[in-house]
């Protein structure tokens, strides 16, 4: 069996770690246009911070490929798919045959067509090692950073260069910071704690020109920066499967069994949609864990295993300058909240299941009740009360405790 | 392979098992000395309710959420222990975000910690089991 995957990040080293769990000898092949050995993304910010390195980032050991007895080819692009004779061709004119093929392409940054973009010099992305390094050669001690995107990406690049910069402005359209996972009044106290540093944010306004060195606001205002970097969102790579018919929507579309529409063809993280099972929704969840678990379920499946992936819920964790956030799941129905000195908990529940949560400051346990949504517990069956005031296994029943603190789980 | 399992009948809620983990992490040879004015950062907690105790720790799972949802791969299997590798973790905490139990926690090292059934310390087997007086938790097959 020949298995070639497109990419070299979370999914696709899920997807390596899935096969080999059934398929010790099958040819696996891994394709990616960077030319790195497999590296955390997310990291790209500590990198930036000091608080890891390029050995540290490898995301498995430098033997990993060759313990798993993948071939790589790193530093090349995949430009298309030959579904009928089931090979894929690179930028160099050759061709990889394939009987199992997975796409774990990612996203790329989505940069808005901004007036007068072409005439700031100094611009950057990050998503990517090579981005991080062209931002780092980019920094110093008297540049001003204009951060457009408050979201994720953004407010992390942000921690990341603070300390190398002279100030940062980030600005969103959204009111407030972090809008996808965040609620007002916990994005309030996130941002308050960021102000604590020598960034600004400026909401609720987007760029509406660009003039050299300068943005003019929407607001009427205008902020003078060094450098700018766009990270106003995403948008998955799907044009290898849609270029061949494949079935897209915002991303690829998979089954739970991460099969996309043609035969023989899987696809796995950040390009890929997932059935929240939070919200009853199909939607992008670009997260690390579920790339992970997608990559891993699709190589199970590609090697003749049975596994399903139908498990999928929004899951952050994150913080900045010292200050933890986790969040899970969706925030509808009705509100359980504590409010505590620069800290608050936040449970949404309906029908009888917790739907999400918001977690400042205090996040110890939160994983329980990730489980609680994940695996839509009836909040009938334990003690709600309890498990409001503190996540605790104390609110299961006996039983429940008797099955995985008793036995193999 | 040899987990921890829970017994909480048997539980007095006395937290010998606490006390032994964190002295057991610390490296030191003298429980007195080491835990003296210290507060400890247990890897085993005691749940406590009006009528019930018992211990919770890793479960060492075959299916572990945090090790596939660690962003940096600080967390590995090694011979079915899940195993913290201190200076890859960026304390995230995404671990802590998957863990059914609340069995990863913070430690004041920069690092998460959780429970490695003793393998990096000088007990060589769970310390908290071996204290425990009342077979509230054992180390065996299941």
């Amino acid at each position: 069996m020949k298995y070639v995957i497109i990419g070299n990040s979370t999914a696709a080293v899920g997807a390596i770690e899935g096969i080999r769990q059934m398929d010790g000898s099958g040819e696996i092949t891994v394709i990616s246009n960077e030319k790195y050995h497999t590296y955390s993304r997310p990291l790209i910010s500590y990198l930036l911070q000091g608080k890891t390195d390029m050995e540290r980032m490898k995301y498995r050991p430098a033997d990993f490929y060759e313990k798993n007895g993948c071939r790589t080819i790193l530093g090349k692009k995949v430009i298309g798919i030959r579904k009928a004779v089931r090979t894929v061709l690179l930028d160099d004119g050759s061709e990889i045959p394939y009987d199992r093929l997975m796409t774990a392409t990612g996203s790329s940054p989505f940069i808005p067509g901004f007036d007068g973009l072409d005439s700031v010099k100094c611009k950057f992305t990050f998503m990517t090692l090579e981005d991080a390094f062209s931002l780092r050669e980019a920094l110093g001690p008297d540049k001003r950073v204009l951060i457009i995107g408050a979201g994720l990406i953004g407010l992390k690049c942000a921690e990341g260069i603070a300390d190398h910069v002279k100030g940062i402005t980030v600005v969103d359209l959204s009111t407030r910071i972090l809008s996808s996972i965040l609620d007002d009044s916990s994005a309030a106290i996130v941002q308050k704690h960021i102000e604590k540093t020598n960034i600004a944010f400026i909401l609720g306004q987007s760029v509406s020109r660009f003039d050299g060195q300068t943005a003019y606001l929407s607001g009427g205002g205008k902020v003078d920066f060094d450098i700018l970097v766009a990270a106003v969102g995403v948008r998955p790579n799907v044009s290898l499967i849609s270029d061949i018919g494949g079935e897209t929507d915002r991303g690829i579309v998979t089954d739970e069994y991460m099969r996309t529409s043609i035969e023989g063809i899987y696809a796995a993280g950040d390009c890929t949609e997932s059935y929240d099972v939070s919200c009853g929704q199909r939607r992008v969840l670009a997260l690390l864990p579920n790339a992970y678990r997608q990559g891993e379920c699709a190589g199970i499946n590609m090697a003749g295993g049975e596994r399903k992936f139908d498990r999928a819920i929004p899951m952050n964790a994150i913080g900045f300058f010292g200050l933890h956030v986790i969040t899970a799941g969706s925030c509808t129905g009705e509100v359980y909240e504590e409010k505590g000195d620069g800290s608050l908990k936040k449970l949404f529940y309906d029908d009888d299941l917790l739907k999400g949560y918001i977690l400042v400051r205090d996040v110890e346990k939160a994983g329980i009740y990730t489980s609680l949504i994940q695996n839509r517990v009836a909040l009938g069956d334990i003690d709600f009360e309890l498990i409001c005031e503190k996540p605790s296994l104390m609110a299961f029943s006996r039983k429940y405790r008797q099955q995985k603190l008793g036995g193999v789980v | 392979m040899k987990r921890v399992y829970v017994n909480e009948k048997w539980c007095l809620g006395c937290r010998l098992c606490e006390y032994n983990c964190a002295f057991a992490n610390t490296g030191e040879r003298n429980m007195a000395l080491a835990l003296r004015n210290l507060e400890i950062s247990p890897r085993i907690r005691i749940e406590e309710g009006s009528d019930i105790c018992f211990a919770v720790s890793c479960r060492h799972c075959e299916e572990p959420l945090c090790v596939k949802g660690c962003i940096t791969g600080a967390l590995s299997i090694e011979d079915g222990i899940i195993m913290v590798d201190e200076d890859k973790c960026v304390s995230c905490y995404t671990c802590i975000l998957s863990c059914p139990y609340g069995a990863v926690s913070p430690s004041e090292h920069g690092a998460v910690q959780k429970c490695e059934l003793c393998v990096k310390n000088r007990s060589g087997a769970p310390a908290c089991v071996a204290g425990c007086p009342n077979g509230a938790i054992v180390y065996e097959e299941r």
